[in-house]
């Protein structure tokens, strides 16, 4: 497999690696959506994210990826095995997987294994890519050219975690967590208002303007492409720092801090905003501790939760097409209201 | 050599070009390709045979037709062969036979944005990846792309996404056929550069000027900034050299960051606060010729304008100079040519009917009515089995006897996309507050119609002339932007209006999707088709092209905004309503609600 462009060698882009990096200390969050420019590095900061991780351990031959340390949530199979005994294990890299566009439903659930079914007359059931997914990354480019019926099928393994599949007379279930991360071209048509809030966090990418950073982008690319691995090495050291810190981060979140007054501030700032539900309060929140623990920091505090806003609430406001600000500039604006009183 | 006529020097040099560019491909196929604009003609036959002799000798060329569907482009079940051998059999994709070769996209301009993103990914990752029909493949598809782009005007090109990853714009159109006699590459010096080419360095400097020049050119892709790097490596090969010189550098603007040009570069220094889009990025108020874009404050301006580095300005000279004189003017009057080139907004059209959306079950047919639902035609075939088994001889060997009568042909709801084509009085004296309404109407319209695919455009006629200010999209942001800026006052030529609406209606129709035009005026032309003023002409002028649209049976509906003044049928825009066969609504205080509700009731599917 070719190597992945180291992740800390990404220029500039801080949101987007932000919440990439948030995402992989709190699946939790739920997905990320990275909406902006053409040739912004959205899918190598994917791959990135997933060489940076550290290799997880699955149980052999399963096409799950189901984690032999644990007792429950695990496939039919694996759940039997463990029964008897330990499982074996093996580990593996974190699953990154593609959703190439013109994928049918089929492939992505799971469906009639046709070889069996055609040769054999068997009635046996192919994993799809919600299978392969389980415990790593489900990344979609062009999420606003993706068919809406597979959308809405997508957010909703990602949102319970558990691929259920009733077709051609199949009845399976099985694990499927995974971190949505969602991309696409605002130019290219928009994303339907629920499924946007379906995603956890969102993020604007641009392509940067100015001249250093745009000739330093260029530089790494170039050196990249020339030796990938003199490259990566280079980079070796922040990779494995990085590294650290999002295991430091994972580690931290259940110890975390959240004290009163940083809850009140976030319901404080959804209900300025008018956020519809509760999903977007718990995201910020989620998000925030996150942070707060990549931080090194004990507790949540105002900081965190200002950080964070833009990600996890632009994206659920509610159109208002008489006001030309951006839904971010929104976000800032009530961020900067209610914490300056 | 003796060609009857006197050669164009300027069109020989264009050929030179297209010549150069040919090569360049074949020597780095990581340059993407070529968008070649062109008729079809001995000129574009001339250049493929050029591309195919310097292109290794066992490269395969495969022509992608517009029509194609995923399983041939991406690859995925071969039914015949599924049936035959009993066990599920997999075609190859076009994409994955091209590896090592070229892609040829016919009619590129009328290409989807889906299948344009299909390329475009494989481009991005050297491979062709599907996960269809329980087939999961993937194999490389490393190829060059020459997108056969032969739209007439500004609004007929290729997709964005595409033309943003193809390093080289060649335009064919201008060049006579006489010129393509001369061969400025052997094939054999082709073929030493591209085994030179890994050797090649590409140095900071280069990148540096190029980087520059890129912004002061108004190129916001930094994919266009890596593919003129390659551009220079490339030329350099080409030269025989071992290390990038000055003319190298020269060459790559010359033929990657002029034709991306957005903006022309001022005395003071670049435009950074510019959004990233290319094209899209301008203010929208530069829709309007007025003085060129050194509007912008500029932070930068000092430290750059002192360290420009010799390189940066004979490269910025370089491209200057390439930039055709038609879209030169363009920028110096600072105008953002490519707005209306870029598409927006239109996911999946042109897709026929039936074939896509959300499917509901499967039907008994034919092959070719649609797509195969497989495991429905099993189902059908099942009971039959045992039976047929026993019956034919050349069905006894076989697992599974399917018939055609068994065939299940997949079932799709689609709703048809509906464009809304407003044409919209931008003249005279109420021009602004009925812009401001139009505005605002679209943009309700665009809130609540992203989740059914429909999309808006915006027609407005002033002065002379109509313009398509916003071609159909449906996306907010770009409406936004192209609405916020938009200019008002002068003459009233309402017959211009109508007819760029008839012609942007018929080119909706042809992508399959229904429109509906909004004529919003007051009906007092008084600018003649012509551009000639007098009101009893311009009125009968836009009579006729109302009757065109009566013809063209286009859905129409008339909103009048004048005051309300004598018996409704006398009205102009109620004369003018009948001869559209339009509906007619009379809105002398529309407001942006009233005439979003107006146009929802009379959108010709709700």
């Amino acid at each position: 497999m070719a190597l992945p462009f180291p992740f800390s060698a990404i220029v500039g882009q801080d949101d987007m690696k932000l919440s990439f990096m948030i995402a992989a200390v709190d699946p939790s969050v739920g997905g990320v959506l990275v909406f902006g420019d053409r040739g912004t590095g959205k899918s190598t900061a994917v791959r990135a994210l997933a060489a940076l991780l550290p290799k997880i351990s699955v149980a052999s031959g399963c096409v799950y990826n189901c984690d032999p340390g644990k007792a429950s949530g695990l496939c039919e199979a694996c759940g039997a095995g463990k029964a008897k005994g330990p499982l074996k294990a093996q580990t593996v890299p974190v699953p990154v997987v593609d959703l190439p566009l013109g994928a049918t439903e089929d492939r992505v659930v799971g469906a009639l294994n046709l070889e069996r079914a055609l040769s054999m007359g068997e009635k046996a059931f192919e994993p799809g890519l919600l299978a392969r997914a389980n415990r790593g990354f489900l990344y979609i480019d062009e999420a606003n050219l993706l068919e809406d019926h597979l959308v809405d099928l997508l957010l909703d393994v990602a949102a319970s975690g558990e691929n259920v599949i009733e077709r051609e007379g199949l009845s399976v279930r099985h694990p499927a967590r995974f971190v949505l991360i969602g991309s696409g071209n605002p130019e290219e048509g928009e994303l339907r208002p629920q499924l946007l809030d379906r995603f956890g966090l969102a993020v604007d990418v641009k392509t940067p303007t100015d001249i250093p950073t745009r000739i330093e982008v260029v530089k790494r690319r170039e050196a990249f492409e020339r030796d990938p691995e003199a490259f990566t090495k280079k980079w070796s050291a922040e990779e494995r720092k990085l590294q650290r810190k999002i295991l430091a981060a994972r580690a931290a979140l259940g110890a975390i801090v959240t004290p009163d007054a940083a809850l009140e501030s976030a319901a404080r700032l959804c209900l300025a905003l008018g956020t519809d539900g509760l999903r977007g309060e718990l995201t910020l929140i989620r998000a925030a501790r996150a942070l707060a623990c990549l931080e090194g920091d004990a507790r949540l505090g105002d900081q965190h939760l200002r950080r964070v806003a833009p990600f996890a609430l632009s994206h659920r406001l509610r159109r208002n097409p008489l006001d030309d600000a951006g839904s971010s500039v929104r976000v800032e604006r009530a961020v900067n209201e209610l914490f300056a009183a | 050599m003796s060609g009857a006529r006197a050669r164009d020097p300027a069109q020989e040099a264009a050929w030179a070009f297209a010549c150069q560019a040919a090569a360049l491909i074949a020597i780095d196929p990581r340059l993407g390709g070529v968008a070649l604009h062109a008729a079809a003609g001995p000129l574009r036959d001339a250049w493929m045979d050029l591309l195919r002799a310097f292109a290794p000798s066992q490269a395969p060329f495969r022509r992608v037709p517009l029509s194609i569907g995923d399983e041939r482009l991406l690859g995925g079940l071969d039914l015949p062969a599924t049936l035959r051998a009993g066990r599920p059999v997999a075609q190859t994709g076009l994409m994955a036979e091209a590896d090592g070769g070229f892609l040829i996209l016919a009619m590129a301009e009328r290409l989807t944005t889906g299948t344009a993103a299909r390329i475009a990914s494989a481009l991005d990752s050297g491979e062709a990846a599907t996960e269809r029909e329980g087939l999961s493949l993937r194999a490389p598809a490393r190829f060059g792309v020459v997108a056969l782009d032969e739209g007439q005007g500004d609004d007929e090109r290729p997709p964005a996404a595409l033309l943003d990853r193809l390093a080289f714009h060649v335009d064919l159109n201008d060049i006579a056929h006489d010129c393509a006699r001369a061969q400025p590459f052997a094939p054999d010096d082709v073929a030493k550069a591209r085994g030179r080419l890994a050797s090649i360095p590409a140095d900071d400097a280069a990148i540096e000027a190029l980087t520059t020049v890129a912004a002061r050119l108004g190129v916001d892709s930094l994919r266009a900034l890596s593919l003129a790097l390659r551009a220079a490596c490339a030329a350099c090969a080409l030269r025989g050299a071992e290390a990038l010189e000055e003319e190298d550098v020269m060459t790559a603007a010359r033929f990657v960051l002029a034709p991306r040009a957005t903006m022309f570069p001022t005395s003071e220094a670049p435009q950074e606060e510019d959004q990233p889009e290319p094209s899209e990025s301008r203010p929208p108020e530069d829709q309007d010729p007025g003085p060129p874009p050194e509007a912008a404050p500029d932070s930068n301006e000092p430290q750059d304008s002192q360290s420009l580095p010799d390189l940066t300005d004979l490269v910025l000279a370089a491209a200057l100079a390439a930039i055709p004189p038609g879209l030169l003017a363009q920028l110096q009057a600072g105008r953002a040519m490519r707005v209306k080139s870029e598409r927006g907004g239109k996911s999946g059209a042109a897709a026929p009917a039936g074939k896509r959306g959300r499917p509901i079950g499967a039907r008994q047919g034919q092959l070719r009515d649609g797509r195969l639902g497989l495991v429905d035609t099993l189902r059908a075939a099942a009971p039959w089995q045992r039976l047929r088994r026993q019956g034919l001889a050349e069905d006894a060997g076989r697992r599974v006897v399917v018939h055609a009568e068994d065939f299940r042909i997949k079932r799709f709801k689609q709703r048809r996309e509906t464009s809304a084509i407003f044409v919209v009085d931008a003249s005279g004296s109420s021009a602004m507050q009925r812009l401001a309404e139009v505005k605002g109407a679209i943009e309700l319209l665009l809130v609540d119609c992203y989740a059914r695919r429909d999309s808006v455009a915006l027609v407005a006629f002033r002065g002379k002339t109509a313009e398509i200010v916003l071609p159909p999209t449906r996306s907010l942001a770009r409406a936004k932007r192209v609405l916020a800026g938009l200019p008002g006052g002068g003459g009233t030529p309402i017959a211009a209006g109508i007819e760029a609406a008839l012609g942007l209606a018929d080119a909706v129709r042809r992508k399959g999707q229904t429109p509906l035009v909004v004529l919003m005026t007051d009906g007092r032309a008084n600018v003649g088709r012509t551009g000639a003023p007098g009101r009893a002409q311009a009125f009968e002028d836009a009579m006729q092209a109302g009757r065109q649209i009566r013809a063209a049976g286009i859905a129409t509906l008339a909103i009048d905004t004048a005051p309300a003044l004598g018996p409704a049928g006398q009205a102009p825009t109620a004369r003018l309503s009948e001869a559209m066969n339009a509906r007619y609504v009379r809105l002398p205080y529309a407001n942006a609600a009233l005439v979003s509700q107006a146009v929802r009731a009379a959108a010709p599917i709700p």
